[in-house]
């Protein structure tokens, strides 16, 4: 993605955010606590999947990690800054709004939103990175939902980002839909963006995972490579979890 | 009897009728589009910005949406009477003052309409916005835009109201054959007078424009779930 997006010259400079360093972070809601202490490292590389049950906290850490949200204790730094450098991280939510307008004018909106200006081939190469092309004039709001979440995407990847936060993208797609998305985001991942994704299905951390943090009730339980995770996992909590028992 | 004259004063085109729907469509327009300048701006800003005393506003602009119309044109009366705090602008009894009254009337329903759809709008668009680190006015723009179809639609709404209405613009008004009398104030004079034949085909045209706002808000309603979604 970075490349293609220079070659087309739109590609700005800025420092790194990497490594996204999650010290002792804490986050409450009223009093209510979502995450406690919870210390891990998002490093260059290979996708980070956020592992873990429903209420456990990820949504939560990749909304940190926007700086959609403030820790209510700890600290968070980006390549050891207090701030990310701006435009280097992006989101696509669970469940993303569609603007009420057409494909293309959402990557439009989402590309000036970046300060980055809206050329119409700008616009097309993000549609087709996507698998969205021809879809320009299209209503974004009569998209199914597996071509909601591309466009999602797309407008995501309208803010070049080197960090990119997925909040289980294919939960509520069926096998065509989560394989489409799951395609894009290995060619994202391969093009040098780094993925940070929350989900609670394991044949999908499997297929995409390269470190695997595991949350249970907002609380790293446990934090390795993907293949020993599954392989051997360390704790009581990942084998139950991995066995398809209920950990709460 | 009557109808057949009705019909005849419009096909025959009558001067006088058509002055006087001028005169009234003029009118309401023009108090539409004040209302548009004061209600969306004022809806725009009590659906986005939080500040103390922001329930009590959007209570009142509800309220206000039951407006009579009678004790409206008896503000602006008092307002614009020679006694009044602008009695000097000698505004009572002109074209003018019935834009007022009408834009007063309306401008609540606009505000607290357009408050509602933007709220909606942003409570969607929120989240998505906030992550794109879109700025304030570009997100005042966008949810502007993104509401166009109903904002339109609430316009719509103003304007029939204000076309449909009698009280305001009588007090402040007067019915001044020539000058300020509109469709709804001649309908109710011709009416007292028994005059039917005019104030049928003032009645007629009254209720073909209300169909009109009515089959164009549909249609744009229609228009924008096909091509906006």
């Amino acid at each position: 993605m970075r490349d293609d997006v220079a070659s087309i010259g739109v590609m700005r400079d800025r420092p790194s955010d990497l490594p996204i360093r999650f010290e002792a972070v804490d986050y409450r809601a009223a009093s209510f606590a979502i995450l406690s202490g919870v210390t891990f490292d998002i490093g260059p590389g290979a996708p980070t999947l956020l592992l873990g049950p429903n209420g456990s906290g990820k949504t939560t850490l990749l909304k940190l990690g926007m700086e959609l949200l403030t820790p209510s204790g700890g600290r968070l730094t980006f390549a050891g800054r207090q701030a990310s450098a701006g435009s280097g991280t992006a989101i696509v939510l669970q469940k993303p709004a569609m603007m009420r307008r057409s494909v293309a004018a959402n990557i439009s909106f989402a590309l000036a939103a970046a300060r980055r200006p809206a050329y119409p081939n700008v616009v097309a190469h993000l549609l087709d990175q996507v698998g969205l092309a021809g879809f320009e004039h299209r209503p974004a709001r009569r998209l199914s939902g597996g071509e909601q979440q591309r466009l999602a995407l797309a407008r995501a990847l309208a803010r070049d980002p080197e960090v990119l936060f997925l909040d289980e993208p294919t939960a509520s797609l069926d096998p065509a839909g989560t394989k489409g998305v799951e395609d894009i985001i290995v060619r994202i991942a391969h093009a040098g963006v780094k993925i940070v994704m929350a989900t609670h299905d394991l044949g999908q951390a499997r297929r995409l995972g390269g470190d695997v943090v595991f949350l249970v009730a907002g609380r790293v339980i446990e934090q390795a490579p993907a293949p020993d995770f599954f392989a051997s996992p360390s704790t009581d909590e990942a084998r139950r979890f991995l066995a398809g028992d209920l950990v709460i | 009897m009557e109808a057949a004259g009705a019909f005849d004063l419009l096909w025959l085109a009558d001067a006088n009728l058509f002055a006087i729907v001028r005169l009234s469509l003029g009118i309401t327009l023009a108090a539409t589009f004040f209302a548009a300048l004061l209600g969306m701006p004022l809806g725009a800003f009590a659906a986005l910005v939080r500040f103390r005393g922001r329930e009590a506003l959007i209570v009142v602009l509800n309220a206000f949406m039951g407006l009579p119309p009678v004790v409206v044109g008896l503000c602006v009366f008092l307002l614009l009477s020679r006694s009044g705090p602008l009695g000097q602008l000698g505004l009572l009894f002109t074209p003018t003052a019935m834009v007022v009254a009408q834009t007063v009337l309306i401008s609540p329903i606009v505000a607290a309409l357009a408050r509602q759809v933007i709220e909606d709008l942003w409570a969607e668009y929120c989240d998505e916005f906030n992550a794109m680190r879109v700025g304030p006015v570009a997100r005042v723009a966008a949810l502007l835009w993104d509401a166009r179809f109903s904002l339109v639609t609430i316009l719509l709404a103003g304007f029939g109201r204000a076309a449909a209405e009698v009280g305001a613009v009588i007090i402040v008004g007067g019915n001044i054959e020539g000058f300020t009398r509109v469709m709804t104030t001649t309908i109710a004079l011709e009416t007292s007078k028994g005059n039917l034949t005019l104030a049928v085909s003032l009645g007629v045209v009254l209720i073909a424009l209300i169909m009109t706002i009515n089959a164009l808000a549909w249609s744009i309603r229609r228009w924008s779930e096909k091509h906006a979604g």
